[in-house]
């Protein structure tokens, strides 16, 4: 991102998005000192909604925002159009090459990214909809914390976001909604293959610390 | 409709006393502070520091005139009502339904504007009753239909009808030969109402023994009841003449049931809170909770205080 693309960025952020979450969403949010001050750093939370991304990066202001790269998946953010220019623009996306090239190779920018010492949010979960490739997601990410053990992996809960704008909605509803971080973790020791159910263990963890009224009943299809 | 004005000296006095009374606060809150426990120590700086902010901002709105005043009201009222909506049980079905009642907000404030006291007063019993019903037949689904009717509509009164009486305080016509401001009227009952929760709390305190709603609200005591009452029905005596056109036995029964009501609008949202297993709101304002803890007793007394001024003062 260049100096004028920085400034774009902080400006539409400013301007434009924390305004419009404070009017439409109202995020509130715990722990928020735990959130790294400086990368490299891998941000993991739940995935609900795709306000989720822009809620996340308003949580980092000034010029730690540059540095701020959520994964995204190429074939669907970097396409052509007004979604692709926003989405490299002013979320400045690391596009994933999801077309089957492998996770070691689709990781590979974000790698690049966190050897520039940028923090990365990852959805462990990956995309809804696509459970095969959801699987090499996870494990893409499992396998790139245990070859940087020395990256802090800081994770996120996220709750209410996916009753404002849950996917295949396109109309927003205001709801007040959660943000709780969780203290850094340290996951270098721990075998590849366990990372991915501890770390959705602990997002599951941060859950339980917000106060749930009956919203999560049947009627309600659960919300993250 | 409307214009900008200077506030009246009453109005600017009660300010600047607001002012010192916060100053004088925060000193007694240090002072307290130092003989009590930590957590205590905590949330009464929080809640003070609140204090300031609040004050600050109204301060702010009433100095920017009726329109920023009414603006402001609106903006608490959809604050409010997204985190009762927030809180509580909402069918996936209901989303788009959620609209309408938030569509009530800036309809209901509109007429607040025009000082359409026809339409102000009906709209939300009436239309948004019938559209909200509507809307919630036509989403389709009708296993939870009455809870999710009855949520919706109990909300939208309690957050932003019965609060939008405050902002129409502000252009309420009075009777030929009554002096009364909008801005003191509004002021006098903000500062009764909340003072009646300090003072039902430091009493309750003091000399709490019999509780009132053990099982809603445990903290709430007989003794807190009529002590804080009786402090309210004197404030309400040194306050009215300045603020308000209310003679002496006016302001004795106002200040009487600016208490009791105070009191019913507390333990109300007492009760939505245990029902839910909430211990407050949401977190918004340190020390206090959320929106609605702050302005759970407003809830019921603004639209009190409004009707008692108007069948006796208004045009």
């Amino acid at each position: 991102m260049g100096r004028a693309g920085r400034w774009l960025q902080r400006g539409v952020f400013a301007f434009v998005i924390r305004p419009l979450l404070w009017l439409l969403i109202g995020l509130r949010v715990r722990n928020h000192g735990a959130l790294p001050s400086e990368g490299p750093a891998i941000l993991v939370a739940n995935h609900n909604s795709h306000l989720d991304t822009i809620v996340l990066m308003s949580l980092f202001d000034g010029e730690k925002l540059a540095t701020v790269r959520p994964a995204a998946a190429a074939d669907y953010f970097a396409k052509p159009g007004l979604v692709s220019w926003i989405s490299r623009a002013i979320l400045n996306i690391i596009a994933i090459d999801r077309s089957g090239v492998g996770a070691e190779v689709a990781l590979q920018p974000v790698r690049d990214a966190l050897g520039r010492g940028e923090v990365v949010i990852l959805y462990p979960e990956g995309t809804r909809g696509e459970p095969e490739k959801l699987e090499r997601f996870r494990r893409g990410i499992a396998l790139l914390i245990s070859e940087l053990p020395e990256v802090p992996v800081v994770p996120v809960f996220m709750h209410g976001l996916g009753r404002a704008l849950p996917k295949g909605e396109r109309v927003l509803v205001p709801f007040f909604c959660d943000v709780i971080c969780g203290d850094p973790m340290e996951l270098g020791q721990m075998p590849a293959n366990e990372i991915p159910t501890h770390l959705a263990e602990r997002i599951g963890e941060l859950g339980k610390e917000i106060q749930v009224g009956w919203h999560e009943e049947a009627s309600d299809p659960p919300n993250g | 409709m409307l214009e900008l004005m200077w506030p009246s000296p009453a109005v600017g006095w009660t300010i600047i006393a607001l002012w010192l009374g916060l100053v004088a606060a925060s000193i007694a809150v240090r002072l307290v502070g130092r003989r009590t426990d930590m957590a205590t120590r905590v949330e009464l700086e929080e809640r003070t520091n609140t204090w300031w902010w609040i004050v600050a901002l109204l301060s702010l709105v009433i100095l920017a005139g009726k329109l920023a005043t009414i603006v402001f009201i609106a903006l608490i009222s959809y604050l409010a009502l997204k985190e009762y909506l927030t809180a509580l049980p909402i069918r996936r079905a209901d989303r788009r339904v959620l609209l309408l009642a938030y569509l009530a907000v800036p309809i209901q404030y509109i007429f607040v504007g025009y000082a359409d006291y026809g339409m102000f007063a009906i709209f939300i019993p009436v239309y948004a009753f019938i559209f909200l019903t509507f809307g919630l037949v036509l989403a389709g689904e009708t296993a939870g239909f009455i809870r999710s009717v009855g949520v919706l509509h109990w909300g939208l009164m309690l957050t932003v009808y019965n609060l939008s009486h405050l902002a129409f305080l502000l252009v309420l016509p009075m009777r030929d030969g009554v002096s009364a401001d909008g801005f003191a009227l509004l002021l006098f009952v903000l500062i009764i109402v909340q003072a009646n929760d300090v003072a039902q709390y430091v009493w309750g305190k003091l000399f709490g023994k019999h509780k009132i709603v053990p099982k809603v609200s445990p903290g709430k005591t007989w003794e807190g009841f009529l002590f804080g009452g009786a402090t309210i029905v004197g404030l309400s005596l040194i306050l009215a003449p300045f603020l308000t056109p209310f003679g002496w036995a006016h302001a004795a029964i106002i200040g009487a049931i600016l208490a009791a009501s105070g009191f019913v609008g507390d333990v109300a949202l007492s009760a939505v809170k245990r029902d839910l297993g909430l211990k407050d709101m949401g977190n918004i304002l340190p020390g206090h909770g959320g929106y609605l803890d702050r302005l759970d007793s407003l809830t019921l007394s603004a639209p009190l205080f409004f009707h008692f001024t108007r069948y006796f003062y208004g045009a």
